[in-house]
């Protein structure tokens, strides 16, 4: 009875003590707040990743892909029976997008996705990152009137809207370029004329090096009108192309500081892809496109890389339809599986279907294609902890030198104790109670802490921001407009537990000398 | 451990009624077939005769430092009788606390034994040790050994609390709290219960004490110098509380102490010389109500 009695007038008496578990506190609330902010981080990432990928993944790496995919997909379904959502196939490739700005030519590298618009959208959350309202619904690959992501000025107009007053513009462009070509011609015709005369006049007929080459690209561009003239892109779109979002934006900010996207591209523009056909050696293909519409995920990977084009578009382009069968090869099979079904599992069934030394087919769930990354945040959140359990471990030390301070200060208390009969566990068990009263106090108030910091993160941010005048959390970065947080029971569980065990370890020691201490010198000690 | 033949009266007389008993008993009383209360018989009879409370035989202790060795006790034999006042005296440094704290087991002897109430107690384990301090024991000290973070009722509770676990302290709590505030209005310090040990006077400090070490109804009272660090008027208020006990509930005392007044009040001096036990030169024993007619 005694123990608690004197560990409470303790606790009471010293709440000096409590400076000793303010890092502990500390701890424990940095703890809470970097797990929550790195369980937010890859939460949300992976939520984001893997409505981006579907569950499973059949890939080959062979030129001419896998050619019967109507034969694959029976197998999968046959194979995982109703536990499959939803299948499709998808032909994956590198290539390189093209186009024109301000007179000058880019290029990006892009990753070029032939997919099935039916299907597609039932293996990954791919329509929900699309902009217009319809293609949200069901993608056509058609551009549409307007009314993409009304909410961006910067990108208004575009569709119909914004292609056909371009086209127009670009047509007087054009005919005004033609005139004054057509112009430049006949001053050049009278050029050369004028000079053929004085120079047969002078030493005979010679052909001038000059005048050849300035007649070329004079008839080059001429050709290339003629070429623009057939297609009317005021009325006509070409093939659709679904663009990541950060292929045709940069994200910056406006003079006043606030994060916006601005576009170079929109839908309503044509862009020029090269990709290799399905020959051997490949060879390069250039095809032009329409953006009809942006794709944005939110992952500046895939929005900086993924170009989505129609599966039958680009199967036709790369010759890999068989002439016989009319069969298109794909190079990937996606799969998609009832929620609460084992992927891995799913995973290990399809590898024994498709053995890879058969096919030349991989199965990979969507997280190990994403490992290395995934591992990466992994690894960073464990060093972190680690990290910070140290700060706790350090933090333990000084618990210890404060306890071993107060079983000193209280030497003779622990004398008195001892002469009225308490056992040597007795003394023990207050100095023990002592740290456990103290761990427990101290993870408290750091998980109260840590939960109100995390809690209102945001507003904190915007606090230090506001102080530095540096933005912390920079949305141009990160892509995620606020800082996402997830905390999970078992963490703050943990994480006390963890405290409290420091604490309570710190004051075994000093819990040790007081009750091995000798009554008789306890009660000399002045 | 609650004899009921042990048990202190709930209405302990303060301490200006000592002298009641006094008027009934004669210096050298005999057995009256009427005291048949408890120890109290016992006191009348010669100090040979009567059973010893705690004996110690051939106690020798030194303290080592290193190599040095310092002998303090060299083969002590000490009696004190039950229902007696015995004093220790000596010079300081003579080996009187030792010698307590052997007594009252707090320390070990290198040689010798030790017995209460006819059983070895120098050879128990810790933790019977321990219950006996508990149990059987009270200590009061020069300095009065207080804990400072407790109220003066709870300092009193310290060693009820100490043989009680939690539960059974809680179940109990009315019956002992009871107690311990008759023994603190026997003090004389009712009106002080909350206080703090710093917000006392030493001798205020020291009836506390003496409080504490009555709460668990022992059968001998070791007292080291209770009255050393104390004005006279102060000193003399413990020593008639100490009286009072020893008369009318028949607690053996053994107090150490330097003052040889306070020595020939008590019934039986052992004196301390060189680690070795002087007999003083016999004196006709006198009950303690002699000492306080004296005093
Ligand atoms: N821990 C110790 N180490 C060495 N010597 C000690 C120790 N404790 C006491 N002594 C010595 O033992 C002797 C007796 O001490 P003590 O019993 O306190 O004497 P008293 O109470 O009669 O004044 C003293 O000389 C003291 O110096
Ligand atoms: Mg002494």
């Amino acid at each position: 009875m005694y123990k608690f009695l004197l560990c409470m007038r303790y606790l009471k008496t010293r709440w000096i003590a409590l400076a000793s578990i303010v890092s502990v506190t500390l701890g424990v609330a940095t703890l809470i707040v970097v797990n929550s902010v790195m369980d937010g981080f890859t939460t949300t990432m992976q939520d984001r990743m893997h409505g981006i990928l579907s569950d499973i993944v059949l890939e080959t790496r062979s030129q001419t892909g896998i050619t019967q995919p109507q034969g694959y997909e029976e197998r999968i379904r046959a194979r995982l029976g109703d536990r499959v959502a939803g299948v499709t196939t998808v032909v994956t490739l590198p290539a390189m997008m093209t186009f024109q700005r301000n007179g000058n030519s880019h290029t990006q590298q892009i990753n070029l996705i032939g997919i099935d618009q039916n299907t597609f959208a039932s293996v990954s959350d791919f329509s929900k990152y699309l902009l217009h309202p319809e293609n949200k619904k069901q993608l056509d690959f058609l551009l549409k009137n307007n009314g993409y992501a009304v909410e961006r000025e910067r990108m208004q107009p575009s569709g119909w809207e914004y292609r056909a007053p371009m086209a127009r513009y670009q047509k007087v462009v054009q005919q005004r370029l033609r005139n004054a070509q057509e112009l430049e011609q006949e001053r050049f015709e009278q050029l050369q004329q004028k000079i053929q005369e004085e120079t047969q006049a002078s030493d005979g007929a010679q052909a001038d090096p000059v005048a050849a080459l300035m007649a070329g690209p004079g008839i080059q561009i001429a050709n290339n009108a003629q070429q623009i003239s057939q297609f009317d892109s005021e009325k006509e779109q070409r093939t659709g192309i679904v663009l990541g979002i950060n292929l045709g934006s940069i994200r910056g900010r406006e003079p006043d500081g606030t994060v916006q996207d601005f576009f170079f591209l929109r839908p309503g523009d044509d862009v020029q892809v090269t990709f290799p056909n399905a020959g051997t050696p490949p060879r390069g293909i250039d095809e032009q496109f329409t953006i009809v519409d942006f794709y944005e995920s939110k992952m500046s990977e895939y929005d900086s890389t993924f170009a989505f084009v129609p599966l039958e578009k680009l199967q036709h382009s790369r010759g890999m339809i068989d002439p016989q069968t009319g069969a298109g090869a794909v190079t990937s099979i996606q799969i998609k599986l009832k929620p609460g079904n084992d992927l891995n599992a799913a995973r290990d069934a399809l590898r024994d279907e498709f053995p890879p030394t058969h096919d030349f087919v991989e199965v990979r769930t969507w997280r190990e294609t994403q490992g290395p990354l995934l591992a990466a945040v992994q690894l960073e959140t464990t060093i972190l902890n680690i990290l910070l359990f140290m700060i706790i471990a350090v933090a333990g030390f000084g618990i210890l030198a404060t306890f071993f301070m107060i079983v000193v200060e209280k030497t003779r208390d622990i004398g008195i104790l001892k002469a009225l009969g308490a056992t040597g566990m007795g003394i023990a068990t207050i100095f023990l109670g002592y740290g456990v009263l103290l761990g427990t106090v101290g993870s408290g108030v750091g998980v109260v802490c840590g939960l109100l910091f995390v809690w209102k993160i945001n507003d904190i941010a915007r606090v230090i921001e506001w102080i530095t005048g540096r933005e912390v959390f920079d949305p141009t970065v990160y892509y995620f407009d606020t800082i996402p947080t997830i905390i999970h029971p078992y963490m703050l569980v943990w994480v006390s537990l963890g405290a409290i065990l420091i604490a309570v370890l710190a004051s075994v020691l000093p819990s040790i000398r007081a009750a091995r201490m000798h009554p008789v010198e306890a009660l000399r000690y002045e | 451990m609650n004899n009921p033949d042990t048990t202190l009266h709930p209405h302990i007389p303060a301490p200006h009624m000592l002298d009641m008993d006094s008027k009934t008993a004669s210096p050298y009383r005999v057995i009256r077939p009427e005291d048949t209360e408890s120890l109290r018989t016992k006191r009348s009879a010669n100090a040979g005769q009567l059973d010893p409370m705690i004996t110690a035989s051939g106690l020798v202790k030194s303290y080592r430092k290193h190599k040095t060795v310092v002998p303090v006790l060299k083969g002590v034999d000490f009696v004190a009788p039950k229902g007696r006042v015995t004093a220790i005296i000596g010079q300081s440094g003579s080996g009187k606390s030792t010698l307590l704290h052997l007594l009252g087991t707090l320390d070990q002897p290198d040689g010798g034994e030790i017995a209460f109430d006819g059983q070895r107690i120098d050879c128990l384990t810790a933790r019977d040790r321990d219950a006996f301090r508990n149990q059987q024991l009270g200590m009061i000290f020069q300095f009065y050994h207080l804990l400072p973070e407790l109220t003066l009722l709870e300092n009193v509770l310290a060693p009820a609390m100490i043989s009680h676990g939690l539960f059974s302290y809680l179940r109990n709590r009315r019956m002992v709290v009871q107690r311990a505030k008759e023994l603190i209005d026997m003090v004389g310090l009712s009106h002080r219960m909350k206080h703090r040990p710093r917000e006392l006077s030493g001798g205020e400090m020291q009836r506390t004490a003496i409080a504490r070490a009555l709460i668990a109804n022992p059968s001998l009272l070791l007292a080291d110098e209770p009255t050393g660090n104390l004005d006279h008027e102060s000193g003399q208020i413990i020593l008639r509380i100490l009286r009072q006990l020893n008369q009318d509930h028949g607690l053996t005392i053994v107090m150490v102490t330097h003052d040889e007044s306070i020595a020939q009040q008590c019934d039986s001096v052992v004196r301390l010389k060189d680690g070795k036990v002087e007999r003083l030169p016999p004196t006709p024993l006198r009950t303690t109500s002699d000492a306080i007619r004296g005093g």
